[in-house]
């Protein structure tokens, strides 16, 4: 389509600052502010790079767009890159994310400054190469070698627990991605192919879907992450510098998400109507029990980390109502969940800069001292409880629209999750920020530094903006979704068809 | 000019608060170099962090449910913040203009004939779904655009001289227009989930207005109160929109209304069951529309809501947002009209709620729980004329309750006013001579409350008593009852508190009676204004609301039904039956004078010789009690539960800590056996229950 390849840039760009951050010599102050400028402008330039993949996209097109083809190990795998109006997306808001990591850790990060960068720029380019990766052996290249930089942002740079953390972390991931590598080999022995566009056209038998469903289920759901395989992630997060833990809430959870969407549905979708059930219950659980537990917790960021398990519950039944507004619902809810999550954890490490400690107890009263803070914090607590006119509210609504649609049950009991939210989060903002400013240690506490309402403001911008007006996200992806859906429906009707008539 | 009306306010919501941000900012000026180094650089927080208390925590006495006392009292008054002037021009000018263009529009929409259908902007879209930002100007919007703006400017001209001594105006007055968009929105939209977008916002400034004074606990919690609860009415409203789509294939109300009488036999299949599809949407709705206005079960907020700034309460709390309910329910009468179940359901919960905070409200003590009560009572007269079908009588009700029962609130913010933030009434009494102009408002809007004739709720509410007789069933007898009998409690706590307050010896101390005074006159033209709605608005607008003009002024806003003929059986209700309601306010008010003039020692005999009942009463019917046992104490239990042993000694420990735990169990060669295997049995139940639950919605489908 375009005379030069925008997704190995997008996807390789960030090596070539690698490669500058290598090149820099000495630990002084001088250059350890030359590598964060590095560091910085290229995760920009990416940015600017992907808002061209953004303009130049086709939003008509239902299939994949800007196809790059190489020959790789032999001819039966390839190179092969493509994205559709479900991987775009994301790979704008991984592209958009990263600026702000960086520049999140502009003064937190003290040691091993140089190694920080690079694992941040390494997991960019594996994250985008896993949303634009158009072969299975490609893709799940990408998928795990994502989990080093990770393991080692939390594993070195995390708090007191880290090392708990960053295996319980690994361990779990790893695990789960065995089985859909299992899976992998399977469908190329059937197959006789990895190319994703060649699968998507395949026709599994029925009795093979269910165990590649399966296989494929163990690492999203483990990716989600979904209950009852979700408390890697808390601990984790309490864990993880607050970049890390940007980059793990706004996109790592989401492909957990974007493979259901990509691999599941369309691939095994008789074994994705048959589990449909098995999800939602899942899900259902997941949003009133992390609801529940996030009610309880004593650390801040261990709270919004259990709010982020229940909002990917409203993704995971969203995509299994198998309908527009669950699956467009699904994909508004990560790209906003991206957002929010991501501004809520800069939000906590603003504090956690402060004063060293993320207990809750230890704050109260903020908004005496920190008027700017509490603001910002109110718009994205109400954009967490799915307040109308915030980004939150559209994707929780479709998504329960379309659950509705499905199953009213699972609607009904999903629809508690908006009293939950409320429950937690306001009390959460009560906690930390409002009533009187009593604790001496806050006495001299500064607001917002002009690099934090620069790191702030964009967010909050967004999320006003994709509440009042979602068409830029919605009409993204519409086009992909609607085909996703016929081909995915016609197959189950199909099915459900031979099934009739093999029963007469 | 919709826009106008509509926006005008958020752009005064908008300036004010960049000016309260922007002043914020001067005060409290961010961080410079890194913000960690902030313990060794004190320098930079010179402000006595203390002295914010003694402005804001004014307001905390008398509230001895509470049990929270003013300890702030130290250090000196904070500055007010600057542009607060510049904020309340701002906000109030663009609210009147705002105001003036809604009389305008009230004109030419309800007498005129023009209703009226402004797009906006595109929503949300996804497959048939589509949800656009857009203004319906029918009659029924025209009447509430002309109660919110108008109470809402008056209700900041009063806050101008009402809050002259908070430092944070200018958020005050940001908030107050915030409401005021949001409510507009509200009853502007044209479609359920822009209905919905304004019903949360009114949620959202709701919170913020009651939760201002941030340094008060109490604030906090009754503000988070009054968010969770309405959220409680939200999941059943958002149910009701979800079954609205799946039946109608919209969320429209132009398309819903035309498509309603061929779907009048429709069912719905959920939860389970084929329902009667229009019944199941009405209920839900209502439960959003219970939650919102405050009704028996889900009205728990409202009292504590009083936390907030006085003139909150009267626009947020008394006006406009605990009527939304009612409007949503006057606005869905094309289905109400076809769900007869709901409507029984309607009548029933509106006549038990009037009754019931009457009842609360008699033995109070606080001046603004005892109108906070009288609220929600009148709301459930309201739900009572939606119950019988006679929308226009419970649309004329929302109209005239906003003038006397805002001025009731403006009055008694007078009061406090006056008295330096004194609220308990039991330390009131005698300043009839000290603020005769207040005590003269009060009075207008007791005889405007209690039905006194010619005045506006002599009008409107004895119309809902007689519609409920009217409606000839077993329900509007049981609403019929207990209406006439809250007219005679509302009598009687109306002039108790008239008696309380201004009449007989002063109880507070001479030093605060030295200083009562009159309010400011920016502070008495809204009163007055008001006295004037509240005096005339039912003779000037009866004709109109539910007389001889009913329907080419309704317009078809609210649609009536073939076998409505509500209206028609009111005219023929018997003598008694019109007399009953000014028979009760007279015998109300000989009571109150019996009590409270000329035997003031009759009521603690009273509440001694009845205890229980008394008890029963001032503690509200035990609600707070029971809920805090039902479902606070309860989700907190499990929260922990399921953190501590689902996740942590369950999934951790059967998962990865188990796992690795097992792993050194057998290198060490332990074959002790582990402690907690209870939990193995429980986990396997909860996988069970998983299971059954799977297998239960697969056999569903």
């Amino acid at each position: 389509m375009t005379g030069w390849p925008i997704l190995s840039l997008l996807t390789f760009l960030p090596l070539v600052g690698v490669f500058f951050l290598l090149v820099i010599r000495g630990q002084d102050e001088a250059s350890l502010g030359n590598m964060r400028h590095v560091a910085l402008w290229t995760t920009v330039v990416n940015f600017a790079v992907s808002v061209v993949l953004w303009a130049k996209f086709d939003l008509a097109q239902p299939g994949f767009q800007f196809i790059e083809q190489a020959e790789w190990l032999g001819g039966s795998i390839n190179y092969k890159l493509g994205v559709d109006g479900i991987s775009a997306p994301f790979v704008v808001l991984t592209a958009f994310l990263m600026p702000f990591c960086i520049l999140a850790s502009w003064t937190t990060i003290k040691t091993r400054v140089r190694e920080y960068l690079i694992a941040f720029l390494v997991l960019e380019t594996l994250m985008i190469g896993v949303f634009c990766a158009l072969d299975m052996v490609l893709f799940y290249l990408f998928f795990e070698a994502g989990l080093i930089p990770m393991f080692l942002i939390i594993g070195i740079w995390g708090g007191p627990r880290r090392v708990y953390a960053s295996f319980k972390f690994f361990l779990y991931t790893l695990l789960g991605s065995l089985l859909m590598l299992v899976g992998i080999l399977a469908m190329y022995g059937t197959a006789g192919t990895t190319d994703i566009v060649a699968l998507l056209a395949y026709k599994f038998p029925a009795d093979m879907q269910w165990w590649l469903w399966l296989g494929f289920f163990a690492s999203f759901a483990v990716k989600m992450p979904m209950w009852p395989v979700h408390t890697w992630l808390p601990d984790a997060h309490v864990e993880a510098p607050t970049a890390g833990s940007v980059i793990l809430a706004g996109i790592l959870l989401k492909m957990g998400g974007y493979g259901f969407l990509r691999f599941s549905l369309p691939m095994f979708p008789l074994a994705s109507e048959y589990f449909a059930p098995f999800v939602f219950t899942l899900s259902v659980v997941a949003i009133i029990y992390t609801s529940l537990v996030a009610l309880m917790q004593e650390d801040i960021k261990k709270l919004i980390a259990y709010s982020s398990i229940a909002h990917m519950g409203f993704v995971t039944m969203g995509i299994f109502a198998l309908n527009e507004q669950g699956v467009q619902g699904a994909v508004f809810q990560m790209i906003s969940h991206g957002v929010v999550s991501g501004a809520l954890f800069l939000c906590v490490g603003v504090i956690y800069d402060r004063l060293h400690t993320r207990e809750i107890k230890a704050f109260g009263g903020l908004v005496n001292r920190m008027p700017w803070y509490a603001a910002a914090f109110l718009v994205f607590t109400m954009a967490n409880v799915g307040l109308p006119g915030t980004s939150g509210f559209v994707g929780e609504f479709l998504t329960l629209m379309g659950s509705f649609r499905a199953n009213s049950w699972v609607a009904l009991f999903a629809t508690t999750g908006v009293i939950l939210s409320a429950g937690y989060a306001l009390w959460l903002y009560r906690r930390v920020v409002l009533g009187p400013l009593d604790k001496p240690e806050l006495a001299g506490i500064p607001d917002l530094s002009r690099r934090e309402i620069a790191l702030l403001a964009p967010l909050l911008v967004l999320t006003v903006l994709f509440g009042v007006w979602p068409a830029p996200v919605i009409d993204f992806s519409a086009a992909s979704i609607d085909g996703l859906l016929q081909q995915t429906t016609a197959a189950i009707e199909s099915a459900g068809k031979a099934a009739a008539l093999a029963g007469q | 000019m919709y826009h106008l009306i509509v926006f005008l306010p958020l752009l005064g919501a908008i300036a004010a608060g960049v000016i309260a941000l922007a002043g914020a900012r001067k005060r409290h000026p961010g961080a410079v170099g890194p913000v960690d180094a902030f313990h060794h650089a004190h320098d930079h927080g010179g402000h006595g962090h203390g002295a914010h208390h003694d402005a804001h925590a004014h307001d905390a006495h008398g509230h001895d449910d509470h049990g929270h006392h003013d300890d702030h009292g130290h250090g000196p008054v904070e500055p007010p913040a600057q542009g607060s002037r510049l904020a309340e021009l701002i906000t109030t000018g663009l609210l009147m203009v705002s105001a003036l263009l809604a009389w305008i529009a009230f004109i030419d929409v309800a007498i005129s004939g023009n209703a009226a259908h402004v797009p906006v902007l595109r929503w949300i879209t996804s497959g048939e779904l589509a949800i656009d930002w857009a203004f319906r100007v029918d009659t029924l919007t025209a009447v509430m655009l002309v109660v919110v703006t108008s109470v809402s400017a008056l209700v900041h001209l009063y806050s101008i001289g009402y809050m002259h001594e908070d430092p944070h105006r200018p958020r005050f007055f940001g908030y107050l227009s915030l409401f005021t968009f949001m409510m507009l929105m509200l009853v502007t939209a044209d479609n359920l989930v822009q209905l919905f977008f304004g019903w949360e916002g009114v949620g959202l400034a709701s919170y913020l207005l009651i939760g201002f004074w941030y340094q008060k606990p109490s604030a906090n919690a009754a503000a988070i109160k009054a968010f969770v609860v309405n959220r409680v009415g939200d999941f059943g409203f958002l149910l009701g929109i979800f079954a609205t789509f799946v039946v109608f294939g919209s969320v429209q109300f132009e398309t819903i209304f035309a498509a309603v009488p061929a779907a009048a036999d429709k069912t719905i299949h959920v939860f389970g069951h084929d329902w009667h599809a229009l019944t199941v949407i009405g209920l839900l709705l209502f439960m959003g529309a219970m939650g919102k206005s405050a009704q028996l079960g889900l009205h728990t907020w409202l009292p504590d809501a009083m936390e907030g700034p006085t003139p909150v309460s009267a626009l947020i709390h008394a006006a406009t947002m605990v009527t939304a309910g009612v409007v949503l329910v006057a606005r869905m009468s094309p289905i109400y009209e076809f769900a007869p179940d709901a409507l029984t359901v309607i009548t029933y919960v509106g006549a038990t709620t009037a009754i019931f905070a009457a009842t609360v409200g008699l033995v109070q003590t606080d001046i603004k729980r005892v109108i906070a009560y009288s609220t929600c009572s009148q709301l459930g007269y309201m739900f009572v004329a939606l119950g019988v079908g006679a929308y226009g009588v419970a649309v004329f009700h929302l109209f005239t309750h906003a003038f006397f029962k805002a001025l009731l609130f403006l009055g008694s913010g007078s009061v406090i006013h006056a008295m330096h933030h004194e609220q308990d009434m039991r330390n009131m009494g005698g300043l009839r001579r000290l603020i005769p102009l207040t005590y003269w408002m009060m009075v207008i809007g007791t005889l405007a409350l209690t039905g006194f004739p010619l005045t506006a709720g002599y009008f409107s509410k004895d119309a809902v008593i007689e519609a409920a007789y009217a409606a000839h069933s077993s329900a509007g007898m049981y609403a019929f009852v207990l209406t006439v009998l809250a007219a005679l409690l509302t009598s009687f706590y109306s002039w108790r508190l008239i008696f309380l307050t201004f009449h007989g010896r002063p109880r507070a101390s001479l030093e605060t009676m030295s200083h009562v005074h009159e309010s400011p006159r920016v502070m008495t033209v809204p009163l007055l204004v008001l006295a004037v709605g509240a005096l005339f608005a039912g003779a000037v607008f009866k004709s109109r609301f539910i007389g001889d003009k009913h329907d080419s002024f309704w317009n078809g806003a609210l649609f009536v039904g073939e076998h409505n003929e509500i209206l028609h059986h009111m005219h023929e209700a018997p003598a008694w039956v019109i007399w009953s309601p000014f028979v009760m306010m007279v015998l109300g008010f000989a009571t109150a004078w019996f009590f409270y003039i000329r035997s003031p020692e009759t009521p603690a005999r009273l509440a001694e010789r009845h205890r229980l009942l008394y008890q029963f009463l001032l503690n509200k019917w035990w609600f707070d009690e029971l809920y805090d046992r039902l479902f606070t104490r309860p989700a907190k239990w499990l929260g922990r539960f399921l953190w501590k042993t689902g996740d942590g000694r369950i999934i951790d420990g059967l998962g990865p800590d188990g796992v690795s735990a097992r792993v050194i169990d057998v290198t060490n060669r332990v074959v002790k056996l582990q402690t907690g295997y209870v939990y193995h049995y429980a986990f396997a139940m909860l996988i069970g229950v998983a299971a059954l639950f799977t297998w239960f919605l697969m056999r569903g489908l």
